[in-house]
């Protein structure tokens, strides 16, 4: 393995072969690079996209400070580089190498990939194997880092459980540092038993040691197993039905947990405000304050409103500071407070007046995503923004009342007529509304809807700012994910999907309205890989083995390549997709839990065939299950941090018509 | 009123592979970092008044780039070290002064840049000669770049070779609106590939 002076030496002779070499060589302001040889614990923290994509999540920025502030830890960071440097590296011998000190990715002792959507999962692959670490967790060894992985995707491990030795299920905070204090201890024990064998043993290769690296590998997957929220794959065995559905999932020993519940915090910490600021043109040129953690709307198509519950907030004052401290540390141009729901953080007009005041005349640009349809919302952007720009948006999602019924997102079209004419008249020119497709059971009628309310809506705006004004509408479609109500449906078939997008485009033909619909094949792989099993693991590595790597990517597509993998191995993709499932089936994920239970998703599932809605759950509790799973989390963190409604006892039950299990 | 400042910096290390435009928003960034106002311009959408003398290609060093930052705040005598402490270490300041406000684009005052460029491959030095004396000799040197002939000849002001202490070339090349020499396209024509160089920019030539 080269050493980082190697590297860097290496880099200099052919980073200007590839394109926008400056996502090669780090040197960002804000980057920690602390004394290698005197750190005992070594963290690389990857993110598989390329940095000008990575560099923007903040998920990856938490644990590099999470880490960092430990005296005994460093985090350094790599993302995937880009075909064309992947191609140099590989010709050139350049292992994948940490931004901060270009230390080769295997010299760490943890690798933590960041995955929060499935898309990245061959980028993975290919960079353990870029790193030279072997890409099968049974390959590996105590003299390769621990491969670990997080993130939204992971809340269904299994399709990538050959690859990973160890998954977080659910909130990275606190369960990093136990994941260190384990990796420490191992492998300092390790380095004892080493430094008092080598008077005796005078070769590594000894077959003793070969014993010793072994059994501590082993020691250390059990110890992981234990730390709540973490999921070591290789500890469970998988038995499948005939019908290729699962029979049963359970652990071989006995410190693996039957069911691994996701860890959360309690109170939300502090958050990061010294943020690495690139020195290229990424994807997000801002700084971020996340406002509240969770939502309370319970949109059953959203997997991130089922799985990041409860709703936690941050102070206002604490929000107003970090974005000070924030801004202040980077001089960032643009401010982003951070939400599944803006509108339904408590003191959103205390904040939104604070952040106003603070900022204004300073050139900051401040946004505030995700906003109720409600004139409300008007009033809250203008206050943080003294101009116009950039336009307003909104996300219906679905169109007729049956529609918003299914999937839970009620809002009637006048409140979104009257919204949308209310934003066009204070002087906003461009509106733009998001929008589902492929919603179960919708109709062409449904998909027709769409069309009618975006043509209303053009017509009142004209009628209010004339001319001038553009509607943008956005329609994506909807795949089903696992943790959520409809983690039993079907996925919509290309063929309606395709009739669905046909009549979008004939019916909107006007000049002012700009459609923009997500291409059905981009589709199909995120929903293949969201709900597979463990058999996914070889589609992919076959997959990836073929070529296909940023398959997040457009202009990336290996189709071929992965219908290839899936009839390598015996497996028809339609099974992951166009299969509605079995009421008792067992899902690949059911052993994972979010602490919602799954009668309660069902339910909730049942409801929606029946068109019944469910109300915020911050005004009436459904029992999703994450308050008896947290009772004591709770009880040891008072305080209204957590916007669940008290629930007094448990003998009398929340909910009148839901079986309680 | 705002008070226009001249920095000159050398741009080093891992800011060698930043580029122009990313340039831009590095002084803006580090200007909102160290607590200095810059001017903004009028209009729909306001930027930060900075101009920058001459682009430098992608992976040159530089001892000599020069920025012009417009600002709101009264002199500040700690302007230079303040600044320096929020930039990122490739960016160093060599020196600071006020010029006068109205005074013309910075980007049309240069002339002429001096690069030095160190040959990393062993080279045959009385070949590398001949080929260089060829070239000063030159009456048109017909070049293509994207698809456009021009003349190179014209626009290298001086080219000279030296053995000692490590074999580099030195040339001065006209940066001209429209007649801008680029090293890289003088070593092609001496046959020398890029990435066997390090190349820095040495001097800017202003009026």
């Amino acid at each position: 393995m080269l050493i980082p002076t190697q590297i860097e030496q290496k880099l200099d002779r052919v980073l200007l072969k590839v394109s926008k070499p400056g996502r090669y060589v780090g040197g960002e302001v804000n980057v920690t690079v602390k004394d290698w040889d005197k750190t005992p614990m070594r963290v690389a923290l990857a993110f598989p996209d390329v940095y000008d994509i990575g560099i923007s999540n903040v998920g990856l920025q938490i644990l590099y400070d999470q880490v960092n502030d430990r005296p005994d830890a460093l985090a350094e960071r790599a993302y995937a580089p880009w075909v064309d440097m992947e191609a140099v590296m590989r010709e050139e011998g350049i292992p994948l190498y940490s931004l901060e000190s270009f230390h080769p990715v295997r010299d760490f002792d943890i690798l933590g990939f960041t995955l929060p959507y499935e898309t990245l999962f061959t980028n993975a692959l290919n960079m353990l194997d870029l790193a030279g670490i072997p890409v099968r967790t049974v390959e590996r060894t105590m003299e390769h880092p621990l491969v670990i992985a997080g993130g939204h995707s992971t809340m269904n491990p299994e399709p990538m459980h050959a690859f990973i030795d160890a998954f977080v299920i659910g909130e990275g905070e606190e369960v990093i540092h136990d994941i260190i204090d384990a990796v420490k201890k191992i492998k300092m024990s390790l380095r004892t038993r080493r430094e008092v064998g080598s008077e005796a043993i005078s070769s590594l290769e000894d077959a003793d040691c070969f014993a010793t690296n072994r059994a501590a590998r082993n020691d250390l997957l059990l110890a992981l197993a234990q730390i709540p929220g973490v999921y070591v794959p290789s500890l469970y065995r998988v038995e499948y039905l005939d019908d290729g559905t699962i029979a049963e999932v359970s652990p071989l020993v006995a410190e693996a947990p039957k069911k691994v519940i996701k860890r959360l915090v309690a109170k939300l910490p502090p958050p990061p405000t010294k943020f690495i600021v690139p020195n290229i043109e990424a994807v997000h040129n801002r700084v971020s304050v996340e406002i509240m953690r969770g939502c309370t709307r319970g949109c059953r198509f959203c997997q991130a409103g089922m799985i990041v519950r409860p709703v936690r907030e941050r102070p206002v004052a604490e929000v107003v500071a970090a974005a000070e401290a924030a801004v202040k540390a980077t001089g960032a141009e643009e401010l982003a407070l951070l939400s599944l729901s803006s509108s339904d953080y408590t003191n959103i007009l205390e904040l939104v007046t604070a952040v106003g005041e603070k900022f204004s005349g300073q050139h900051l640009s401040v946004s505030l995503p995700s906003l109720r349809i409600e004139s409300v919302s008007i009033d809250l952007m203008e206050k943080i923004k003294s101009r116009r720009t950039g336009g307003f948006t909104l996300a219906p999602e679905a169109a007729s009342e049956r529609m918003r019924r299914i999937i839970n997102k009620f809002i009637p079209d006048e409140d979104i007529i009257n919204t949308a004419r209310e934003i066009y008249a204070r002087g906003w020119v461009t509106l733009k509304l998001y929008f589902m497709i492929g919603h179960p059971s919708e109709t062409l009628e449904d998909v027709q809807a769409i069309a009618d309310l975006c043509k209303r809506v053009l017509h009142e705006g004209r009628k209010v700012a004339g001319n001038r004004i553009k509607l943008n509408v956005g329609v994506s479609t909807f795949i089903p994910k696992p943790q959520t109500p409809f983690q039993w449906v079907a996925c919509d078939t290309p063929e309606k999907i395709r009739a669905k997008q046909v009549l979008l485009r004939q019916e909107m033909r006007d000049k002012n309205i700009k459609l923009t619909l997500t291409s059905i094949e981009d589709s199909l792989l995120e929903a293949w890989l969201t709900r597979g099993d463990r058999r996914m693991a070889e589609v992919i590595y076959s997959a990836w083995k073929s070529g296909a790597k940023f398959d997040a990517w457009n202009d990336q597509h290996h189709f071929d390549a992965w219908y290839a993998a899936f009839n390598e191995h015996g497996l028809d993709p339609d099974f992951y997709t166009y299969r509605q499932r079995r009421t008792d089936e067992i899902f690949p994920w059911d052993h994972i839990s979010a602490a919602v239970r799954k009668e309660f998703l069902f339910q909730d599932f049942r409801q929606s065939l029946e068109g019944q809605i469910r109300i915020d759950c911050r005004q009436h509790c459904f029992a999703c299950g994450i308050l008896p799973t947290f009772t004591s989390v709770r009880r040891e963190n008072p305080g209204d941090h957590w916007k669940c409604p008290e629930v007094k006892s448990p003998a009398r039950k929340p909910v009148e018509a839901l079986p309680v299990l | 009123m705002s008070r226009r400042i001249r920095i000159t910096f050398a741009k080093t290390g891992p800011l060698r592979y930043i580029g122009h435009l990313d340039l831009h928003k590095l002084w803006e960034r580090a200007s909102r970092r160290a607590g200095v106002s810059l001017a903004y311009s009028q209009g729909f959408h306001p930027q930060p008044k900075i101009q920058l003398a001459s682009a430098l290609p992608l992976g040159f060093s530089s001892r000599c780039e020069v920025a012009d930052l417009w600002v709101e705040d009264e002199p500040n005598p700690n302007l230079q070290n303040e600044l320096q402490t929020a930039l990122p270490s490739g960016i160093v300041i060599q020196n600071m002064l006020e010029v006068e406000e109205r005074g013309p684009a910075l980007q049309t005052q240069v002339v002429a840049s001096e690069f030095e460029v160190t040959l990393l491959e062993e080279v045959d030095a009385e070949a590398l000669t001949r080929r260089l004396s060829a070239v000063l000799e030159a009456a048109t040197l017909p070049r293509e770049r994207r698809g456009k002939t021009y003349d190179l000849r014209p626009l290298i002001e001086s080219l000279a070779f030296s053995a000692s202490p490590a074999p580099s070339l030195h040339m001065r090349l006209t940066a001209r609106e429209g007649a801008t020499g680029r090293p890289e396209e003088v070593l092609a024509e001496l046959g020398i590939a890029i990435e066997d160089t390090r190349i820095e920019r040495t001097e800017l030539i202003f009026i």
